[in-house]
């Protein structure tokens, strides 16, 4: 039975795969409105992330299949000491497929290995959450039609941002790809990223601070939030903060076909005025998460249409 | 220092210097009721020190672990008091149970009836990683 728990899990011809669906449910979305009739989705969130079961079970009530909820709580099994395993076994009698988010790493794989239907990783810690990669993959797939010959900036908290560091892995399968990481000096992705992924791979990158400079070549913008309790002083934080806030000014230097991303919830490192700049992409990603949640479904599912 | 060579069983050798002590805890050799010899420091023409264990008892030695701890070391079963074979050591592909995940975040470290298991990831450099979390083992020469 197959899962997904680790964006690497997926080819990239099977991801393409899955762009191809998602841009037909778009088009066509009619044809997809009963091919999970019948079908039971068990989203099990150990951990509360309103945002992406919302997501999850919106997919599952749009491809005409019912879902089945189960949050994390006082009465909740977990909370009497079940183990992820044996909840596994016992949500596969009642479901057809699972979404796991679960605040410990790995996590969604230890229910894989003991669940007799798909599971699919809805977040484990700070570890995965590859339903946000196929997102951002496909977002960037629409907006510029091509997953290669890119660059891609990737600004704020690179050092704990999961979000990047899996959609960097995703990105370095591709060719023609240049990786601009913009971020002050404490927060700069892990090394095993530039080593093991970049270097690895042998990707085209290039570190700075300066996201005003960084702008003008860039195809695709990803930003992320810089916390204030990422710093060692609130010195430091004030510097900074404002350096990683795109405005509608800095904005003035960028492709006017820039493709500009953010995982969401942002907080005010994009300010709203750019909202309803065309290349602010990223509500289109809330709307294609949904989407791309639908794709990965039906093939693990293995529907057809 | 003298130490009797064996009739039947299993010498460890050309341990790197200071593993010795490890390898006998890792294959669990203080449960053997047989004699069991872990010589530390031994001058050696191949090496500058080594450490051996010799094991007086026909037994199954984890090749994994040897593999994980030291993979230059030579295994010699005896019989009868002559080496009837040398066993080739390869880094393993998995660790299961034998090194713990130390990562607080880990869902081994709620969960503990889960075996801890470990994927070498990079061959070259022999690191191994943590199935479930991914974090990085110690490397082995500490
Ligand atoms: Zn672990």
């Amino acid at each position: 039975m197959k899962s997904l728990i680790d964006i690497q899990d997926l080819t990239p011809a099977e991801i393409d795969e899955l762009i191809v669906t998602a841009n037909d449910i778009i088009e066509n979305p009619k044809k997809y409105s009963e091919v999970c009739r019948g079908k039971k989705l068990a989203t099990l969130f150990f951990e509360p992330s309103t945002r992406t079961r919302l997501s999850f079970e919106a997919a599952m009530y749009e491809l005409g299949g019912n879902v089945m909820s189960v949050s994390s709580g006082a009465s909740s099994s977990a909370a009497k000491g079940e183990s992820v395993a044996d909840t596994a076994k016992t949500v596969s009698c009642y479901a057809d497929i699972i979404a796991m988010r679960h605040p410990k790493e790995g996590a969604p794989l230890v229910a894989a290995m003991n669940a007799s239907i798909p599971v699919i990783n809805a977040g484990d810690g700070g570890h995965n959450h590859p339903t946000q990669t196929l997102t951002d993959l496909l977002t960037i797939s629409r907006e510029k039609g091509r997953l290669d010959n890119l660059t891609v900036g990737f600004c704020g908290d690179l050092k704990f941002g999961r979000t990047v560091h899996s959609l960097i892995s995703a990105l370095s399968r591709y060719t023609g790809i240049k990786i601009v990481l913009i971020s002050p000096e404490e927060l700069t992705v892990p090394s095993y990223i530039t080593t093991d992924v970049l270097e690895k791979n042998g990707i085209d990158y290039e570190q700075t601070t300066d996201l005003l400079s960084a702008l003008p070549e860039l195809d695709i913008l990803y930003m992320t939030r810089v916390q204030k309790e990422r710093f060692f002083n609130e010195e430091d934080y004030l510097r900074l903060k404002d350096s990683y806030i795109l405005t509608p000014d800095k904005l003035k230097g960028a492709k006017s076909d820039l493709c500009i991303m953010h995982p969401l919830p942002r907080v005010n490192e994009i300010a709203i005025a750019i909202d309803d700049d065309p290349r602010a992409c990223y509500f289109k990603q809330v709307f294609n998460g949904k989407i791309i949640r639908m794709a990965l479904m039906m093939k693990l599912l293995e529907v057809h249409v | 220092m003298n130490i009797d060579s064996i009739k039947n069983g299993i010498v460890i050798d050309h341990i790197a210097a200071g593993r010795g002590m490890k390898l006998y805890r890792l294959l669990n050799l203080d449960a053997l009721d047989c004699t069991v010899a872990l010589i530390k420091n031994v001058g050696s023409r191949k090496m500058e020190k080594k450490d051996i264990i010799k094991i007086d008892a026909d037994i199954d030695v984890n090749m994994d672990i040897l593999g994980y701890v030291d993979q230059n070391v030579t295994v010699n079963i005896i019989r009868d008091g002559e080496i009837v074979e040398k066993k080739q050591i390869a880094l393993p592909e998995r660790l299961t149970n034998v090194i713990c995940c130390k990562n607080p975040r880990c869902i081994t470290s709620t969960e503990q009836e889960l075996p801890h298991i470990f994927r070498l990831t990079d061959a070259q450099n022999g690191v191994y990683r943590c199935l479930y979390c991914e974090t990085q083992a110690e490397k082995t020469a500490e």
